[in-house]
């Protein structure tokens, strides 16, 4: 068996460390070396505070503060002509900086560049919704506020969009265990039966491997069946594999495996 | 008065047929085995094409009805999640008495390599399962042969004994 280790911050650990391993870096090009982009980062700048700006894989990358979100979009949409939408979503920073990183990218399509709005807010810390600029806005920020537990405001309808509504957590995070916490490994047995049920119906089988051979309660061997709970533990006796009684069926030819043919051939 | 004589107590070629009561309903069950039309993902695709005409499902007397009330049984064709397993089991209950399960695939039997947080960990936690059907997806013959062993069972059981309800809880 492998041997435990605490799994309670597994994020500030590291879990596994590669010795030839180089993090993957993006070059990022100074935006004079885009006329567009740099027509655009100036008329962004007059209204709006940029912190940071470059060009990364073709994109322009605009850091602002998380206040002027909206104002930002507006901006886009309205005067510079990025007229979609095309993703936002959240980036998990919980542990090392306590808060999440959101990102939303914008196409121009008369342009045909992209631009990528970026703003870091704090764990509780809520942003304005973009709906009313952007529809594909709407079910985007319902599935970073399932995902991430990110709180949207002025949102038309803010519940989740993929969970079930009672379901607890949110999935995406890091701190998230794959396989499911407490809540979650017991969603449909609450949900259906009861949590009296719990007892009834067991915990989770997540061992992918888990056969037991000789468990003819819950498994039978194809060409080796035997009668419910008999121990074949030394013995397997083999039962040829037939679609019908020995004694036959009602109306229905027997079928003999050994007179039946397989074709070279198809006719 | 005929002047011939029939032999009525003769095997063949008469025009009567002794029988157990018992065969005589169970062959009518196993061959109008009516599953619902339901998939839930990949293993759909194969049912349908269990279903369609290369493979022909009809000839086992298998007409898929597209509402709980009318099928009796159940092909629990896909990834089952915790979201699902609710209206899955509503859906089960809808059927009427008597019925059985087919959970066809890796997903549905154990849930298969979707290890996580949001699928159901086999599909016999919230449904009784009759026949478990391997693969990843099964091909439309396997799919064939599980109906086949599931009219298997279905001829040897009795239909005097009183119904076992099959609930798990």
């Amino acid at each position: 068996m492998r041997q435990y280790k605490n799994k309670d911050n597994v994020q500030r650990q590291a879990y596994y460390s590669d010795r030839f391993f180089v993090g993957p870096q993006v070059p990022r090009y100074d935006i004079a070396s885009d006329d567009i982009f740099s027509k655009d980062l100036a008329e962004f700048r007059e209204k709006v505070n940029v912190l940071d700006a470059f060009i990364e894989h073709t994109h322009l990358v605009l850091w602002i503060e998380k206040d002027n979100l909206f104002k930002a979009a507006e901006l886009l949409k309205t005067e510079l002509e990025y007229d979609m939408l095309i993703e936002l979503s959240a980036i998990d920073y919980l542990a090392t900086k306590d808060g999440f990183e959101l990102f939303y990218e914008f196409l121009s399509l008369s342009k045909h560049k992209r631009v990528r709005i970026k703003c870091f807010i704090q764990k509780e810390e809520k942003v304005e919704s973009l709906t009313s600029l952007f529809k594909s806005a709407n079910w985007s920020e319902r599935e970073m506020y399932d995902m991430f537990g990110v709180k949207i405001v002025n949102h038309p309808n803010m519940k989740r969009i993929i969970m079930p509504d009672d379901w607890y957590d949110h999935p995406l995070r890091k701190t998230y265990p794959l396989q499911g916490d407490e809540a979650a490994s017991w969603y449909e047995v609450d949900k259906i039966f009861g949590k009296d049920a719990r007892d009834i119906i067991g915990p989770e089988q997540r061992d992918p491997a888990a056969i037991d051979r000789y468990d003819t309660t819950r498994f039978a061997r194809l060409g080796h069946e035997v009668p419910f709970g008999m121990d074949v533990s030394q013995f397997e006796p083999e039962t040829p594999i037939s679609y019908e009684e020995e004694s036959g069926n009602t109306l229905v030819k027997k079928l003999k495996p050994e007179e039946s043919v397989v074709l070279k051939r198809r006719k | 008065m005929a002047q011939h004589k029939i032999n009525y107590l003769q095997d063949s070629g008469t025009a009567v047929k002794l029988t157990a009561i018992d065969k005589l309903v169970n062959f009518g069950r196993s061959n109008s085995l009516w599953p619902m039309t339901y998939g839930l993902a990949c293993c759909a695709i194969e049912m349908m094409a269990t279903g369609a005409s290369r493979y022909d499902f009809d000839r086992f007397g298998t007409i898929f009805r597209a509402s709980p009330r009318q099928s009796d049984v159940l092909v629990i064709a896909g990834t089952l999640t915790k979201k699902h397993a609710e209206f899955m089991r509503r859906l089960y209950d809808q059927m009427p008495d008597p019925k059985w399960v087919i959970s066809m695939g890796s997903c549905a039997n154990t849930g298969g390599m979707f290890n996580t947080y949001a699928t159901v960990q086999g599909a016999d936690r919230v449904i009784p399962v009759d026949i478990y059907l391997p693969g990843c997806a099964p091909r439309p013959e396997t799919l064939q042969y599980a109906l086949m062993t599931l009219q298997k069972k279905i001829r040897s059981e009795s239909i005097f004994r009183a119904h076992k309800k099959k609930r798990l809880v």
